[in-house]
Order: structure tokens, then sequence, then C-alpha cells
């Protein structure tokens, strides 16, 4: 079983990208299960929505406890809320930002887990018009973890909205999957050199 | 057909094929996903012969249900938490005027203080209202309830109560199969009242009943739903004869075969206790789960013989009898052979805290140790309580406890003053 946390506030669409996730991986055959953890329902509030990915029917109904993934959809969190609490070592961790890990203040996590920072906010705004940050980061999550294909995010996301709105947002998500696969391109260049 | 939906939506789509031509609700978390989703189909017309009513309160939703029922239409409503207390006086009539009018329960907690969250108080509250009330484990299991509740209300003459755990269900998204309109007409045929208000035929339904023969309308009462018994088994069968999964019925039992223990639950956290179980079994721990669908009526016979075997009965409930103790461990006793001491009432997943299982193996671990007591709360903070028991002790006006719980918690929006 594979399992995703994803952090954000409310209005960032942190619920919608743990459904998208479950729908991408449902059209892939395998089973999922997203929820939430609704705090208090409201605009910039704290919000944590999970997603679990397998290939047979997923019982369980804790949380996700120790994620395989973690999907940071807004930095502010980062010394908020315990983010990292429970996540395994080696993780996949992605954050929204356009900063640096040593500027985050994360550099004592770099060696532990598979960190990826991405502009998820940016390439929303240029690409939907809003700084609805989700269906970026799953392009980005699909890049990074290998464990979706970006064609089942932007399906998934054709699935849930119509018409403009899904295909600002699947061209977000493809901006951030060329991104992200750039940048672990360069990083495999400079492992080689 | 397959399909990855939230679990609201998935019940929505069960009750539009089921037909309703009457639907009355009063939007309340955890429930609004479901009728929002049928006022859309009502709307956009793709339920088609059916009168979506807007009402002031869940009274009225209760009430506009009761008289559409009993006007030979089927019926169906939604509710939750403070919901269902507000209809609780409707709740009452609708099963003593005999109208088998389709209800889900979003299980919340109940206030004060109040909760948004998962437990069962509210179904719990009203478990005696003559109501059957089945609880659903899964999102396919709530959407099959509902056609299974149609039916069966219908053909005794009962409101039937399908119970899903609120967030946990509710608002998951999971992989459900959707049953074509044609296998659902199959199943349920057109609803033929037992009862009918007729201006061409007048009766009066709901006469005022003295002590000459009131014990016998509840006597039959009684008889009705022990009928249920016999008869949801069969449906459960029927069911599973024209969809192709087992659903519904009285009770699921896994791994029970040759179990010293046995735990018992209601709803989605036997999902939580089947995984912690096999774990356990890996170690070689003779342990097994019961899940209760149906728990009005109580299915004595059908317990009895589940626990035949079992040494211990560990009993996961979300709702606390306070004074008492648990629920449905109270009822499980009556269906125990054994010692009655050797049933065990675990409090657990009040008000929305998260059932682990590592906090189920712990519990399930001191069960067989013999070290469980008679009752537990499953991750009971016992320091927060001597706090508060101390406060309590030491100043007669030591101020609200739930707000004083808050605080020392270091919840910083219960600061009020």
């Amino acid at each position: 079983m594979f399992q995703v946390r994803i952090h954000g506030r409310g209005g960032q669409g942190v619920v919608t990208a743990a459904e998208l996730l479950s729908i991408a991986a449902f059209r892939e055959g395998r089973h999922a299960q997203a929820f939430p953890s609704f705090g208090s329902e409201r605009t910039g509030a704290p919000v944590v929505a999970f997603c679990r990915i397998d290939d047979r029917e997923i019982r369980l109904r804790e949380p996700v406890l120790e994620p395989d993934a973690l999907i940071i959809q807004d930095p502010t969190l980062l010394h908020q809320v315990d983010v990292f609490g429970g996540v395994a070592r080696g993780a996949f961790v992605l954050i929204n930002t356009t900063r640096g890990f040593a500027e985050l203040g994360l550099n004592e996590l770099t060696g532990k887990f598979r960190f990826c920072a991405l502009p998820a906010t940016e390439l929303a705004l240029r690409h939907a018009g809003r700084p609805v940050p989700n269906a970026a980061l799953l392009g980005g999550f699909a890049a990074i973890s290998g464990r979706i294909s970006l064609e089942s995010v932007s399906a998934a996301i054709r699935e849930k909205f119509a018409g403009k709105v899904a295909e600002d947002n699947v061209a977000a998500a493809s901006a951030a999957y060329a991104h992200v696969r750039c940048e672990m391109g360069e990083a495999e260049h400079a492992q080689a050199d | 057909m397959l399909k990855q939906t939230e679990g609201s939506h998935a019940v929505a789509e069960a009750v539009a094929l089921c037909r309703p031509e009457v639907i009355c609700a009063y939007p309340i978390s955890p429930q609004t996903h479901i009728v929002e989703g049928l006022g859309e189909m009502v709307k956009s017309g793709a339920l088609a012969r059916c009168e979506f009513i807007n009402v002031e309160s869940e009274f009225a939703a209760m009430s506009v249900a009761i008289g559409a029922s009993a006007a030979g239409a089927r019926a169906y409503t939604a509710t939750a938490s403070q919901g269902l207390l507000f209809m609780a006086e409707a709740v009452f009539n609708a099963s003593g005027l005999g109208l088998p009018i389709v209800m889900t329960v979003a299980n919340r907690a109940i206030g004060a203080p109040i909760n948004i969250w998962n437990d069962h108080s509210d179904s719990m509250s009203q478990r005696d209202c003559g109501w059957i009330q089945l609880f659903a484990e899964t999102n396919q299991e709530a959407l099959d309830l509902h056609i299974q509740a149609f039916r069966l209300g219908e053909e005794l003459s009962l409101p039937v109560m399908v119970c899903m755990d609120g967030f946990i269900l509710t608002h998951a998204y999971e992989r459900v199969d959707v049953p074509t309109q044609a296998q659902v007409d199959t199943y349920l045929p057109p609803f033929d009242p037992r009862q009918i208000l007729d201006p061409s035929e007048p009766v009066s339904i709901g006469a005022m009943v003295g002590p000459e023969a009131f014990t016998e309308v509840r006597y039959l009462a009684h008889a009705k739903q022990m009928r249920a018994l016999e008869l949801i088994p069969g449906w459960a069968e029927e069911f599973r004869a024209v969809f192709g999964r087992e659903s519904g019925g009285l009770l699921h039992a896994y791994r029970t075969e040759d179990a010293d223990t046995v735990v018992v639950a209601l709803g989605s956290v036997l999902g939580t206790i089947k995984d912690t179980v096999d774990e356990m079994r890996r170690g070689g721990a003779k342990i097994g789960v019961l899940g209760i669908t149906c728990f009005r009526p109580w299915p004595l016979a059908a317990v009895r013989s589940a626990l035949a075997h079992a040494r211990r009965v560990v009993v996961i409930e979300k709702s606390l009898a306070v004074g008492l103790g648990g629920i449905v461990s109270s009822n499980v006793r009556t269906s125990f052979a054994g010692n009655a001491g050797a049933v065990h009432a675990v409090i657990a997943g009040l008000g929305g805290r998260p059932i682990t299982r590592a906090s189920l193996a712990r519990v399930f671990g001191e069960a067989m140790a013999g070290k469980l007591e008679p009752l537990t709360f499953l991750d009971l903070d016992r320091a927060l309580v001597e706090r508060a028991l101390a406060r309590e002790r030491g100043q007669r006006r030591s101020g609200p406890i739930a707000e004083n719980i808050l605080r020392d918690v270091g919840v910083v929006a219960a600061r009020v003053g």
C-alpha cells in the first residue's frame, strides 16, 4: 500500500487533490481511498487530506500516520503544523515553494527525505489564473514518484471538472510534470558529473 | 458500473435508482452532500417523477416524509446528529404508524459540547424508536443497504434507518459498483402500500389508543421486527442473486471459526479491525471479528450462534450510555451464553477520535491476556481527566468542563476570556 498525506489550507483544494489522486489511481485499475481530516471548515485553516493506493481492497480507515509521500501545498505550515510526523525515511516530500530548502529551514532534513520544490502556485496562476496549487502539485507528484501517470492525473481532472477549468488545470499539471522531470534530469546529470 | 466516487454521491445515486417520489431534507453536516446530490438530480430531471421539498427543520423533514408515505409515496430523507434529535418525536411516529420511510443517518456525535465529527451517538439515541437500523461497513454496503432498505421497509411496512459513518464514509472517495436501473427494478418492485390515505376511501391513521389496546399495538410492532429478523437474510440472498455481491443481512463473521476472542463492532471501523486481526493472526492469535449489520431488530439468535465458541468478546463501540457504559455490549451480553464478564466494552472513536490499528492491537492483546477491564475508553488521556477532577475537587466553581479541558490541551481558539 502506498500512502499519501496532503497538507494545506482551506481554499487550496487539499481535499480535492486527494480525491483527484484517488480517481487517477482508480483509472489505472488500482484500489484507492481518499478522505479528509476536517477541522474547522474555514478558508485559511490548516487542512489535511489522505490518499491510499493499493492493488487490493483497502479496509483501513485510520488517518495516514506513516505516509510514503507528503505534499505540502502551503510552506507556511512547515513551522506551524507537525507535517513531518510519522513520515518514513526516503519518503517523497513535495513542497509548493519558490524558495530553497535552506531558506525554508529544512536543511537538516534533506538527507532523510526525497525533497522536491515546485512553484505550484505560480504555475497555477500562469495556467489557470487562480492561486490553487493542487493540480500542479499532482503533476509534480506524478513526476517525482512515478506512482501515477500524468495521463491519469489529467483524466481525473477532466472527470471532476469540465471545460476551461479542466483544461487550464491539466495545463498546470503538465507544466509541473515537465518542470520536475527537468529538475530530476539535471540532478542525474550532476550526479553523473 | 465501477466508479471512484464520494460515499455521499454513491448513496444519492442509489436512492435515485430506487425511484423515490418525495425527498424532503434539511441540511446538516455530514449528511449534506447526499441531499445536495439528490436535489441536483431532481432539478436536472435525471430523477423524474420526484418532488424535492425544502423544509424549515428536521422535524418538518420527518413530518413531510410521514405525510408523503401515508399518501402512498415512496419517501426518503437524511439527517445526522442534532438533526435526528430534533425530529425524534416524528421518528417514533413514523414507526408507530408503520410507514416505510427510508432515512440515511450520516453518523455524527451529539452535543454538548458541540462536535461535528463521527461517532454513533445519534443513531444509538434512537435505537428503541421502532425503526429498523442497518449499519454500513463500506460505501459499497451503504449504497446496497439503501436498495435493500426500501424493499424490506415496504414489505413489512416499517421505516428503515441506514447508518453510515459521517466523514469516514460520507466524505471518502472509494470504488463502488453502481447498479443499473434494470437491476434495481428487478429487486425493488413499485411501492404497494399496506395502508394509504385516499380521499375516495377515507380512513384515519394515527388513532388514539388507550390502555385497552396499547400493549397489543406495541406487541405487534415488536412482532413485526421479529419477523424482519427472519426475512432479512433471505432478502440479502436475493440481493446477491440480482447484484452478484454479498451485502446486508444480519451479521458478517470474519475468521471466527476457531477464534477464542471475537471482536464485535458496527460500521466502518470493521475494516481497521479486520486489518488488525489479520496482523495478530500472523502472530498466532486466535481472534476473529463479528460485524453487526442489523442492529435493530437485534439479531439475538444469530449473534448467540456466532459467539458460541468464543471465550471472550471485545465490543468496540462508538457511543456511550453515560452512567452505564457500552450500548452495543449490553446488547451483546444478552446474546452471550458464557459469563457476562467475558464481554468487554471498549468505547472508541467518540467525536471523531481516530481508531488506530496500534490502539486496537493493544486493547485486543490486553483482552487475550485477561487484563482488560469490563469497560475501557480507548486512548483516554488519563492525565487530562485527572487535572479536571483535581480542579473540581479544589474549587466549587471551577468553570465549564469542556472549556477548561480545551485550555489544558492548548487549543488556542477556545480561549475566550
